[in-house]
């Protein structure tokens, strides 16, 4: 099981992918949009509720993501605009007014309405900000209204969580401790109680998460405030962070042992954790993780892999994937690709790792089919078709949903890798 | 605005999709933004097409917004034709491309590409799905196929398929069975569209004496031009189970000149003899609730009545186009159609009714969950469960098989329920007595999906249980115990009562077994 395995010479010494340059795209592009966020952000903080004010196809979208992916308790829905509202023929503030009303009735239990915009909310100018306030004020204090955009026209899949985090920013109340840290971007639950066991056994106080699960304990921002990046794709809600004052401690993404250390690492030099306790806190979490991906790695190391974009993950994955597993990166594709935040991983990214941004799908799958790599990391549009020709595919959605940040997941963010390929072996006579 | 929690139909524009991705040699140019992509998922994983549905899109983005979108179509229009060479193309917008007014039809003409090319105008503010798939497929039919009025040079004994698409519900497995009924009858099938059909296929529509619509929302449209273009008759008898499909052989027999009596003497199913024997006694007087697209809630209701023996208490349709029908199948039982998108309403409807099994969609399957209620699919929307491995036609004599077991299942057997009386003082009908299974099984519960919109029951509990009364209940066996005392407390309430004592319970047992 415990292959030997060496570090690929790439580390930290070479400047990695820093200065490759990136194969920039603008054709069609398969992935989400921001809407889709919904689906685990409702998960995440259980008293909010989050209205979409758009189309059918919006509530179709939302309704058939989480229909593949989970069945969840719909905590979101959409008003629907129809042409009586395009048409002036209705009032939007009494219609909205009217659909808000029947839902709060209906959930008494709701402390947090997001209205989220969209495409044609977007299009038509139509205001939430004003209307998220005016309904702030009907509501309050037993219901707080703030509203975010997941339109496709300005947001790719994972940039809604941003923008919904940046709104829960623009609200928080100022922080007047000392010194604070934030863990900035959606985690489960678990994770986020393992990371909390580890900020305390270094001894890093005040840790509060953003979201956070209830909606009446978001984490407070001051001058003060430290916060690292548990996702790689808060771009604004960091800008927002950086506004009020708070501090970004740079540091690659808890993704993998390696990833994992160096993100808690960036926290420990901040608040002045001596080695000795942080070596107390995170070697045995580092042990596990390793020992966990050792059982991986006859199945991953040397096979190639290729990555379309869709969660803004791609980069840190690959890393890891390369790095602790020895994975060949064929190519990585990205919807943005954020230098400053990602600074880490591309420099610790092999030296001509092909990194793509944007998308022309048609051209990327004729990339593909041309590299033939073991495995394909994709949306579930082209998961099937690809199987159909042969390739072994990992819907990249399910990394999006599954716990497979920190030390104690690492093992199973390998296997969800490992599995297409077992399952390509073990089903080779059909 | 409509507040909307879960949607029975997608935008039109994914109805265009499904006839795009039924068809061959046809693609679909869409104006969209980034996000709609999402549509291509539909087909790639709930129905596994191992291919990728035939659209390019143009997913525009903010930043396009303030350029030029419409020359980011015609780039997107000619490069698709150049990639994938199509024998025709389809050029429309979605709901938010409809705001931007660029007018994909227009712009497409302009390119003069060297194809057929077929603008669509899908209202997404107004028109649903099915809809937009019935506006395609017209539109298809009228741009390809040449009027010709001259029907002497046609077998009488050949039609088309009309009505097939791709994300169907079970259509794959029903044109199957109708095709091989067909074929037994004697009727050659000249085109099949749009499932499988190539444009050039919709060119030769005309060759045939007559159509069979499988799914008036999708395909009746087209019907009635080829009828009046093409002096084609058609088909009005969907055949949905066993007196369907007899009137759909007589139908077709009469159009092609066939003479039926044989194909009727060896009709194959087994559910009249199956609805006759003894242990399906207990499925007399049912009371069911029906509710999906009009084909199939038409369908249902007289399958429901005449070849099951229910009372149908209840009948509703999401399809407004095909609602008069509904009406009017309602009004002959003498009851009110429910004509409506809104999932709660449906859930208000059957929380009222209370059936004893609901006949409906995936959705109405949550709503059953919710009630405690036994429910069978009946309908779209789908669901990956909808496409089955198995060979599991609704249409024909085989899809009326297919129903019979799908709607008896999910109720307990007719012995079996004989049984459950005889031997409900045993220990071994007591609570305890199931916990070998149950405990392996048992799970933290879900949080309920539509409970936690609706804090209030379905029926507010306002009577008391006397305890003589609580302790009879506790010797009904477990399994049955839940509706039972649903039903003595929905009898209390109808009778404003206080307090239920034993004569209440069996006073509403002998109420509910009429």
């Amino acid at each position: 099981m415990n292959l030997p395995f060496r570090v690929p010479a790439s580390e930290p010494s070479a400047k990695g992918c820093v200065d490759q340059p990136i194969l920039r795209e603008r054709g069609q592009r398969e992935v989400f949009c921001g809407l889709t966020g919904i689906v685990w952000l409702h998960r995440k903080i259980q008293n909010a509720f989050f209205l979409v004010v758009g189309s059918r196809t919006c509530a179709h979208l939302i309704q058939s993501a989480a229909g593949v992916m989970i069945f969840a308790e719909p905590r979101f829905a959409t008003a629907i605009i129809d042409e009586r509202d395009l048409a002036g023929l209705a009032d939007i503030d009494d219609e909205l007014d009217r659909v808000v009303n029947r839902l709060l009735d209906r959930r008494p239990d709701i402390e947090m309405l997001f209205l989220v915009g969209s495409c044609p909310s977007e299009v038509i100018k139509l205001d939430l900000k004003r209307a998220a306030q005016r309904l702030s004020k009907l509501h309050l204090p037993r219901v707080r209204v703030l509203n975010y955009s997941g339109s496709g026209i300005e947001t790719t899949f994972t940039q809604g969580e941003d923008a919904c985090l940046a709104a829960l920013v623009a609200d928080a109340l100022p922080d007047t401790k000392p010194a604070s840290l934030i863990v900035v971007g959606a985690l489960s639950d678990v994770v986020e109680d393992q990371f909390n066991r580890i900020f305390a056994q270094m001894g890093v106080e005040n840790v509060g998460f953003l979201p956070a699960r209830h909606a009446g304990s978001m984490p407070a921002v001051g001058t003060e405030t430290r916060y690292l990046l548990a996702q790689p794709f808060l771009n604004d809600t960091a800008r927002a962070l950086d506004e009020l004052g708070a501090k970004h401690l740079p540091a690659p993404f808890p993704l993998g042992a390696n990833g994992t250390t160096a993100w808690l690492k960036a926290a420990a030099d901040y608040f002045g954790v001596s080695d000795e306790r942080f070596a107390l806190a995170t070697e045995a979490g580092h042990k596990r993780a390793e020992k966990a991906l050792a059982a991986h790695r006859e199945t991953l190391t040397g096979k190639s892999i290729f990555f379309f974009p869709d969660s803004q993950l791609e980069l840190p994955l690959a890393r890891f994937l390369h790095e602790e597993l020895g994975m060949q990166l064929v190519e990585v594709g990205t919807p943005y690709l954020h230098r400053q935040h990602l600074r880490q991983e591309l420099e610790r990214l092999p030296a001509g790792t092909v990194l793509s941004e944007g998308q022309d799908v048609d051209r990327q799958l004729d990339r593909c089919r041309e590299a033939k790599p073991d495995l394909v990391v994709c949306g579930l549009g082209l998961a099937n078709p690809l199987e159909a020709e042969g390739f072994s595919t990992k819907w990249s959605i399910e990394l999006v949903f599954t716990p497979i940040q920190g030390y104690d997941q690492a093992g199973d963010l390998a296997g969800l890798f490992a599995r297409p390929l077992n399952r390509q072996a073990r089903l080779g006579g059909l | 605005m409509q507040l909307t929690l879960w949607t029975y139909e997608g935008p039109p524009h994914v109805g265009a999709m499904r006839i795009a991705t039924a068809m061959k040699g046809l693609h679909y140019v869409l104006h969209a933004p980034q996000g709609d992509t999402y549509a291509d998922l539909l087909f790639t994983m709930i129905e596994r097409r191992n291919v990728r549905p035939p659209v390019t899109y143009t997913t525009f983005q903010a930043r396009d917004l303030g350029g030029d979108t419409a020359e980011l179509f015609k780039n997107a229009c000619f490069e698709a034709y150049e990639r994938f060479k199509p024998e025709a193309m389809i050029v429309g917008a979605s709901c938010t491309a409809e705001l931007i007014q660029d007018d994909p039809g227009g712009l497409a003409q302009a390119l003069a590409l060297p194809i057929p090319v077929v603008p669509l105008e899908l209202p997404s503010y107004q028109k649903k799905e099915n809809w937009g798939a019935s506006e395609t497929f017209y539109r298809i039919v009228r741009a390809l196929c040449p009027a010709n009025s001259n029907p002497s040079n046609r077998n009488p004994k050949s039609c088309n398929i009309l009505g097939p698409t791709a994300l169907g519900f079970r259509h794959r497995d029903d044109l199957n069975e109708i095709r091989r009924l067909l074929e037994r009858m004697g009727v050659t099938v000249n085109v099949v569209a749009p499932f499988d059909a190539r444009p050039s296929d919709i060119a030769r529509l005309g060759d045939a004496a007559f159509n069979v619509i499988l799914y008036p929302e999708i395909a009746e449209n087209a019907g009635r031009w080829l009828e009046k273009n093409c002096a084609q008759p058609m088909t009005s008898i969907v055949p949905i189970g066993i007196g369907a499909t007899r009137d759909f052989i007589a139908e077709v027999g009469r159009l092609s000149g066939i003479d039926t009596a044989e194909i009727l003497a060896e009709e194959t199913s087994r559910l009249p003899w199956y609805s006759k024997s003894v242990d399906s006694t207990y499925l007399t007087g049912k009371r069911v609730f029906i509710f999906g697209d009009a084909t199939h809630v038409l369908a249902a209701e007289r399958m429901a009545r005449t070849e099951f023996g229910f009372d149908v208490v209840g009948i509703g349709t999401y399809s407004r186009e095909y609602a008069r029908q509904v009406r009017e199948a309602a009004a002959r039982l003498g009851i009110e159609a429910l004509i409506t998108d809104d999932y709660l309403d449906v859930e208000a409807r059957i929380a009222e009714l209370h059936p004893e099994l609901i006949l409906g969609t995936q959705m109405e399957r949550h709503i059953a969950k919710r009630l405690g209620l036994p429910c069978a699919v009946i309908s779209a929307p789908v669901h990956v469960q909808d496409f089955p491995a198995r060979y599991s036609p609704q249409m024909g004599f085989e899809g009326a098989n297919i129903i019979f077991d799908t709607w008896v299942h999910p109720l307990m057997m007719g012995l079996e329920e004989h049984l459950i009386h005889m031997f409900r003082d045993d220990a071994e009908f007591h609570d305890g007595a199931s916990s070998h299974l149950s405990h392996a099984t048992k799970k933290a519960p879900m949080p309920d999906p539509v409970a936690e919109l609706h804090p209030v029951a379905a029926v507010p509990l306002e009577a008391g249980w006397a305890p003589e009364a609580e302790k009879e209940l506790k010797k009904i066996p477990f399994f049955v115990r839940g509706k039972a005392k649903r039903n003595t407390e929905r009898y209390a309430h109808d009778l404003g009562l206080a307090m239920i004592t034993i004569e209440t319970l069996y006073d509403a047992k002998a109420h509910f077994s009429r």
